[in-house]
């Protein structure tokens, strides 16, 4: 680690990376922006803003319908993203890459159309108590509708899932795990591909949302072995309302369509309709087109930077706040675990996390604050939110030195 | 006092302070000062929705006019709550009904304070002008 701590601020040209975003140079409340809630939403660098902006100004198109030159050149530029795409999970197939809206869409279609599948009366769901409402509720309203059960995998007092429980958990009876990667308030990195071992061990499929983790780490397909994964483009430094659903080929094939429409058939009569074959099956109506290549632009700027050298540094961002919060009286890290990515929950004695945030953002800072989508992990800590400042590689010590003067003041003023 | 004229002076004060620091804490400062709400009324039903902090808030009829009581749980919107209390109560339901709060943007609480936020402002100004129209339809 002490390693990786000296190399990572040296490897990385911070302020040539800041330059790419052009957000992070302007001014909040008189103030230069320290955007710290890369956790809700990333910024944009250059290269996804331009991608966008070729798209209409110099390729808009509709994709896989038109003869014309337009819209062959965008299909193949669309169909290249995915590709892009499939190479940076280490997926085996394109066509296992479904462009959806986002997480929350592509967690709804696993659980409708596997769900309509494979769901009956008795079955019973793992999720986690770490769970993004995203994670939960497509869980929860399919057990009400199938009369299935929600089971659910505590964590400790760090924010780490106890794994004893998990085993305990896993049955003849399961018939999906779905469990994040990085929890988005804790910032725990849950161990996914033992998680997984363990579910195929008794031939349950897995759902990994994935939302927090792309951002972080290199998420591979096919070394975790994962049946689906999940994650939204808006995190991973792309475009807001696209996203992606990983799924292995045979489940993609197992299960029905989820909405139906143009773009998902082979044939349509009005007796019977011959459904197209993957990606397109899952992808009806017109998909968000410059989103998918954007997010493709997204990641070939991720991959320049490098993922391995981003988590070493963010890594030692992490660890530098940790350092100093802790020292604050009466503040409370909330998820401690051994394994974390750069996102730290926090409140502090007898304060609204609410307060914090808004003396902040006078400020010039931007943190998140409230429950984060979580409700029912705030209540395993009986607490009503957290403040939570989630970092991103082009985040500096030099702002979390700020940020840290800030807090103090906050503080003082609502003491 | 009529409402427009607490509205004045409220103002007033806000106009010594020039920074945003002084105008929170002035704000902090009557939300510490805020009269407590009878623990009883705290209960759910009482709770204004839009306000990611929670607010409770009760209305009592009083010879014609209505008082009002509330608490929140963060103190910069408790001292939002405080400001409203202190133009709205005591005073005729019409009166209440027919107040245009200008003052809110006058004195740039409305600019300084987050959408979630001043979102929960319109709610509990709503909620105090809900409860004013009840209590004249009552009587
Ligand atoms: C862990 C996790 N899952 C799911 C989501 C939902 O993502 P989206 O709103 O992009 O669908 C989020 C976003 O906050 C998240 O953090």
């Amino acid at each position: 680690m002490s390693d990786s701590k000296i190399i990572a601020s040296e490897i990385l040209p911070i302020q040539k990376i800041r330059a790419d975003f052009p957000i992070l140079s302007r001014k909040i409340n008189g103030k230069t922006l320290i955007y710290f809630d890369n956790g809700a939403t990333s910024q944009k660098p250059q290269v996804v803003i331009d991608a966008i902006d070729t798209y209409y100004k110099n390729q808009n198109a509709n994709i896989h319908r038109g003869v014309h030159t337009l819209s062959q050149k965008i299909t193949m530029a669309y169909e290249n993203a995915r590709t892009t795409i499939q190479k940076h999970l280490n997926a085996e197939h394109a066509h296992e890459i479904i462009f959806t809206k986002g997480t929350t869409d592509s967690i709804n279609l696993v659980a409708s159309s596997f769900g309509k599948k494979f769901i009956s009366s008795g079955d019973e769901i793992i999720i986690s108590a770490m769970e993004h409402h995203s994670n939960i509720l497509p869980w929860q309203q399919l057990c009400e509708e199938k009369g299935a059960i929600l089971k659910v995998v505590p964590i400790n007092d760090e924010g780490e899932l106890v794994m004893e429980e998990y085993k305990k958990l896993l049955n003849e009876k399961t018939r999906m795990v779905a469990i994040t990667h990085i929890s988005n308030v804790l910032g725990t990195i849950n161990p996914v591909k033992e998680i997984i071992e363990l579910a195929h061990a008794k031939n349950i499929p897995v759902l990994v949302d994935g939302a927090q983790a792309v951002p972080h780490t290199l998420a591979n397909m096919q070394e975790l072995d994962c049946d689906f994964y999940c994650f939204s483009a808006h995190k991973l430094f792309g475009p807001t309302g696209v996203g992606i659903l990983y799924g292995k080929e045979k489940w993609l094939n197992a299960i029905p369509p989820y909405q139906v429409g143009g773009g998902t058939i082979k044939t349509v009569s009005f007796d019977k309709t011959e459904y197209a074959d993957l990606p397109l099956k899952f992808e009806a109506g017109t998909p968000h087109i410059e989103g998918g290549i954007g997010l493709a632009a997204a990641i070939n700027y991720v991959n320049e930077i490098g993922l391995d050298n981003i988590a070493a540094y963010e890594h030692e961002l992490l660890a530098y706040a940790t350092e100093a919060l802790i020292k604050i009286e009466g503040l409370k890290i909330i998820g401690t675990a051994k394994n974390k990515a750069s996102v730290i929950s926090f409140i502090v004695e007898g304060l609204h996390p609410f307060d914090i945030g808004t003396i902040l953002d006078q400020l010039g800072i931007a943190v998140r604050t409230g429950h984060h989508c979580t409700q029912p992990l705030m209540q395993c800590y009986n607490i009503q939110g957290t403040v939570r400042a989630s970092f991103a590689f082009y985040n500096t010590k030099a702002e979390i030195d700020e940020f840290l003067k800030g807090l103090e003041r906050a503080i003082k003023m609502l003491k | 006092m009529t409402i427009e004229e607490t509205e004045q002076e409220i103002t007033e004060e806000f106009e010594l302070f020039d920074d945003w620091m002084g105008k929170y804490e002035h704000l902090i400062d009557m939300g510490k000062s805020l009269a407590m709400i009878d623990e009883k009324y705290k209960t759910d039903d009482k709770i204004i929705k839009g306000c990611q902090s929670r607010v409770w808030m009760h209305s009592e009829w009083k010879d014609g006019k209505i008082i009002y009581t509330a608490d929140s749980d963060a103190i910069i919107t408790k001292g939002m709550v405080a400001l409203m209390i202190r133009v709205l109560s005591n005073h005729t339901p019409d009166e209440i009904i027919n107040a245009k709060l200008e003052f809110v943007e006058k004195i740039g609480l409305t600019q300084h304070l987050s959408p979630t936020r001043s979102n929960g402002l319109v709610s509990m100004i709503k909620q105090m002008k809900l409860d004013a129209l009840a209590y004249k339809v009552q009587s």
